[in-house]
């Protein structure tokens, strides 16, 4: 997994968007067993102190849940999965019409250019 | 019980005020910043709370003590200058620091070692900038310290070696003790860190979590400390 972090949001914020891009995405498989706190903190290179706070705040949302001797691992639940991937489709989807704003673009434009790139892109993205 | 405790702590050299009415309290589990612009007063907190000056006025306590031999059990201190005896090897300096420092993991500075192809006969003058201050920093990291003072870590080396250094603190981390690093390259510690501690002319501005400064800001450490250090 690759992590980059913007300067102008707190870490730990960006920590749980990016563990829960991984799940959603399947990096991080339903069920599966995540790397301890110091590993991950490591391979991230960030404070573990930081990571915890993101795993617990991912606990709270219910994407991870910790097995008191075992470890942490990805829920099972399907559902909580799917909800994670509409909230993370729907942020994007605002950030791009916020964009798509400032340019001036209204409705119709963007439909038809979205229309257009699906066109060019169906090859490799299979959209 | 904090690990780190200054109290209207004050330093001062002839007419200079190097330190001046510090308070600062540091708990375990921590990783902190310290960080400033040069002449600010850094290395001379660090000294003291070795030992290696004395305050002027106030008091500093190391897990409750004052500094003295006690406490240098408790503290693993990393000067900003190269300070090992450049005639020894590897293999010596580990027998040094057993001696010295009835916490130091022999083991712990083997697999470190080992993982950079550093060989225990490997002398000190032979090595190149880089790698003595990753030798320093291991033998140093080896210790079951209680307080881990270091003192421009990264200063010097490339970013490669800085990495790793970050990284050596990171895979090094307890909960039961803390750290503290000096230094002025921000954007590069700014991740590892707990909480960041700013100090101008000898006085503490600001001490506050990382992720704190980032919310409320919106901006970076970095970016932070450099709007408030303005020249």
């Amino acid at each position: 997994m690759e992590w980059k972090f913007r300067s102008d949001l707190p870490i730990y914020s960006q920590l749980v968007e990016q563990i829960s891009l991984g799940i959603v995405s399947g990096e991080f498989p339903p069920g599966a067993k995540l790397p301890s706190v110091r590993d991950l903190a490591m391979e991230a290179g960030v404070n573990p102190n930081t990571m915890q706070r993101a795993l617990q705040e991912l606990e709270r949302e219910g994407l991870v849940y910790t097995q008191r001797t075992a470890g942490r691992f990805v829920t099972e639940q399907i559902g909580v999965i799917q909800g994670a991937r509409r909230t993370i489709a729907r942020q994007s989807a605002r950030i791009f019409l916020d964009d798509m704003k400032k340019l001036g673009y209204g409705r119709e434009e963007i439909l038809s250019l979205l229309e257009e790139e699906k066109e060019e892109n169906h090859g490799d993205s299979g959209v | 019980m904090a690990i780190l405790e200054c109290k209207g702590l004050s330093k001062r050299f002839g007419s200079v005020q190097a330190l001046d009415n510090v308070n600062l309290t540091i708990e375990p589990g921590r990783v902190v910043g310290l960080l400033g612009p040069n002449g600010s007063g850094k290395t001379t907190l660090l000294k003291l709370c070795n030992g290696l000056l004395t305050p002027s006025a106030g008091e500093i306590l190391i897990a409750g003590a004052k500094p003295g031999p006690e406490t240098k059990a408790v503290v693993s201190y990393l000067p900003d200058k190269p300070y090992l005896a450049d005639w020894m090897n590897v293999g010596q300096l580990m027998d040094f620091f057993a001696d010295f420092y009835g916490d130091f993991d022999r083991e712990r500075a083997l697999d470190m070692l080992a993982h950079l192809n550093i060989n225990e006969q490997q002398s000190i003058k032979q090595m190149s900038k880089g790698t003595r201050e990753k030798v320093q920093l291991i033998l140093v990291m080896s210790r079951k310290a209680g307080l881990y003072l270091l003192d421009e870590p990264i200063g010097g080396v490339d970013p490669a070696t800085r990495d790793y250094i970050l990284d050596t603190i990171i895979r090094n981390y307890n909960p039961a003790a803390a750290v503290v690093i000096s230094t002025h390259l921000i954007a590069d510690v700014e991740q590892v860190l707990d909480e960041v501690v700013f100090i101008r002319n000898g006085q503490i501005m600001l001490q506050s979590p990382v992720d704190a400064i980032r919310e409320d800001k919106g901006m970076s450490v970095d970016q932070y400390f450099r709007e408030v250090f303005k020249c």
